[in-house]
């Protein structure tokens, strides 16, 4: 071979075979930008929404108000002139300064005003009180079907019945939890029953995550504890578990923004339309866990859904949905933090 | 018999005896301590492997394997991979029954007398007395100082000063303390994998094992981090039985004073090292220690 030839021995030729590489590689890339796309217009759409209810134009910038306060209905009427808009009680004390303003016709638009606070705190109370559950239950089942349990057809049936529960819809969890917790147990609609539910719900992604997370734990770390005379349980627990508990971690912040956002399993279980009392006015101890509380996502489902729709409503909407997002994005990123240091602390 | 098992191997292990006397296994040994003087000419085999059969779920790894190994001796096990080895190690602290559907199907695993099989045997209190050093060296993601002293923490052994003592003693006996003495609160993973097996060593004599079991603990090390093991096995010799599985006849020869070679789950001969290497009563023995197969 002379050099002449051997220059373009290696000199790219179009044929059919790039061409389609090059088609293919193009329509992944489209169907990831697509993907993409679709995610930023909901985010965009939402944020760009919702930051007028939240946000303000004059100091301190945040609407304090909507996040402070308790929903109220709103009252639109004319005065002097103008066009005011009030709330409930800004409305009364209005009427009461102003005698003459008693019989001015204003037009009311409920939930329209205040703010979601009440809603706030239930669904926090709710993502912490299910993810305790959940985690605890699951942790301990995944550490008996990785660590104790010997395979046969008991635990291939068990773990067949946990992949089948994952993919039951959440309105299921919702209607077994009004059967056995509302019902059955008569918790009525309680924070227990809604935390028990949304615990059931997520169970299958934290055991199965858990599992793995267990498995990912070198057999090397067992075998040396146990050789120097440690029982499965001392070894599980001090050379197991917390090697295991980042990647648990991780899965379990896929638990909270499941939990924090679904809207069936709550409805009839803990959520209320609306509350007066704050949670934490209650008589007794007890009465905490058995009281219904208001959340993000089922007052997401009352205002778009339940009232006539108009602009007022629309506020609220997107504003609700944006402090949703917002509190999601505040617990996953503090779960990652967590897991960050954990791993930082166990790694191997 | 889980007493018994306590007692007759209390008096050996001089200083875990020393260190927490049991009043009630201090009152059962009379009877049982007479034979078992440690250095005794006389003692009994440490270890006695009866017409063991062995398998794994279906298939037979072990046939009939009878074999006693001595009191603070190196005993090397060697054939080709496959041929029950480490399976007959692994029987020797009950690491085996890790593994679903292992089981000892017929004959005795006895350490100091005790059939360590029977369904009364305390495991935990086994692989106290049995430590193991394994092929791929495994240092938990702790400090140095932590992986010393985790088997002594399971004993609920948590005194500073103990545990300085047993660490400083052990990474001595390990070979392993001028190079990390300075470093003991730093992860075991930075050393490198010599030093990290040294230090699975020095975690294994940290509880005063009267046996270790060493499973190719040099396959993973370059030769001069394998010279170093060698080294250490040396020096353990005078303090504790070593029973050592390797595929290394060389290492074999070097480091032990008794040589057992296995092939296809059956012992072919057990004699003095110099016997097998120079003057194997067996030919398999000799085509195998000669390189002519495995």
């Amino acid at each position: 071979m002379n050099l002449e030839n051997s220059a373009h021995l290696f000199r790219a030729k179009p044929n059919a075979a790039r061409r389609a590489e090059r088609g293919i590689f193009w329509l992944f890339r489209l169907a990831t930008y697509v993907v993409l796309l679709s995610g930023a217009a909901v985010f965009a759409n939402i944020i760009f929404k919702g930051a007028g209810t939240v946000f303000k134009t004059e100091a301190p910038f945040i609407n304090t108000t909507f996040l402070t306060a308790a929903p109220e209905s709103l009252y639109v009427f004319e005065w002097q002139g103008q066009k005011r808009e009030m709330g409930d009680h800004a409305f009364r004390a209005f009427k009461q300064q102003h005698p003459e303003a008693a019989n001015v016709k204003a037009e009311s638009f409920v939930y329209s005003a205040g703010g979601i606070f009440p809603c706030i705190v239930g669904t926090v109370l709710l993502v912490l009180g299910s993810m305790a559950i959940a985690l605890s239950l699951g942790v301990c089942a995944a550490i008996y079907l990785n660590e104790y349990a010997r395979d046969g057809a008991f635990i291939r049936f068990v773990r067949l019945a946990i992949l089948n529960l994952a993919g039951v819809p959440s309105i299921v969890f919702g209607l077994f939890g009004f059967g056995m917790f509302v019902i059955f147990f008569g918790w009525n609609v309680s924070l227990l029953a809604g935390w028990f539910t949304l615990a059931f719900m997520v169970l299958p992604v934290v055991i199965t995550a858990s599992e793995e997370s267990l498995k990912a734990v070198p057999k090397g770390f067992r075998e040396g504890s146990l050789a120097l005379g440690a029982t499965k349980w001392q070894t599980i627990r001090k050379n197991v578990l917390p090697y295991a508990l980042p990647g648990i971690l991780t899965s379990s912040i896929l638990g909270i923004a499941r939990v924090a956002g679904e809207t069936a399993p709550i409805m009839f279980t803990a959520a209320y339309v609306v509350r007066d009392k704050m949670p934490w006015e209650v008589e007794k101890f007890s009465d905490f866990f058995l009281q219904g509380v208001m959340a993000l996502p089922y007052h997401i489902y009352v205002v778009s859904s339940k009232i006539p729709q108009n602009e007022y409503t629309e506020r609220v909407q997107y504003g609700t949905a944006f402090v949703f997002l917002v509190i999601v994005a505040v617990i996953a990123m503090a779960s990652i933090l967590l897991r960050n240091r954990l791993r930082n602390r166990y790694k191997w | 018999m889980v007493t018994a098992v306590h007692a007759v191997m209390e008096p050996l292990s001089p200083s875990s005896a020393a260190e927490k006397p049991t009043p009630r296994l201090a009152a059962a040994q009379p009877a049982a301590a007479a034979p078992a003087k440690p250095g005794a000419p006389a003692a009994t085999h440490l270890i006695d492997i009866d017409n063991l059969d062995f398998f794994y779920g279906a298939s037979q790894a072990l046939h009939g394997i009878n074999l006693k190994i001595e009191h603070q001796k190196v005993t090397a096990f060697i054939g080709p991979s496959g041929c029950g080895k480490s399976t007959l190690l692994r029987c020797f602290n009950r690491m085996n029954d890790l593994i679903e559907g292992t089981r000892v199907a017929r004959g005795t695993i006895k350490i100091h007398g005790v059939d360590i099989y029977q369904p009364d045997v305390d495991v935990i209190e086994l692989r106290k007395r049995v430590g193991m050093v394994f092929q791929k060296s495994n240092p938990f993601p702790k400090s140095i100082y932590e992986n010393i002293t985790y088997g002594l923490r399971l004993q609920g052994r948590n005194k500073k000063s103990e545990l300085d003592e047993i660490v400083e003693r052990s990474l001595r006996g390990a070979a392993l303390w001028d190079e990390v003495k300075d470093r003991l609160d730093q992860s075991g993973l930075g050393l490198s994998g010599g030093q990290q097996q040294r230090l699975c060593i020095a975690r294994a004599i940290a509880v005063e094992p009267e046996v270790i079991l060493m499973d190719e603990p040099c396959s993973a090390l370059d030769p001069v981090a394998t010279a170093k093991v060698e080294e250490l096995i040396q020096e353990l010799r005078t303090r504790y039985s070593i029973v050592i599985v390797t595929h290394n006849m060389q290492q074999a020869a070097r480091v032990s004073d008794r040589t057992a070679f296995f092939y296809l789950g059956k012992l072919i001969e057990y004699a003095d090292t110099r016997d097998i290497f120079t003057n194997p009563a067996n030919p398999q023995t000799e085509a195998y220690v000669s390189g002519r197969f495995g």
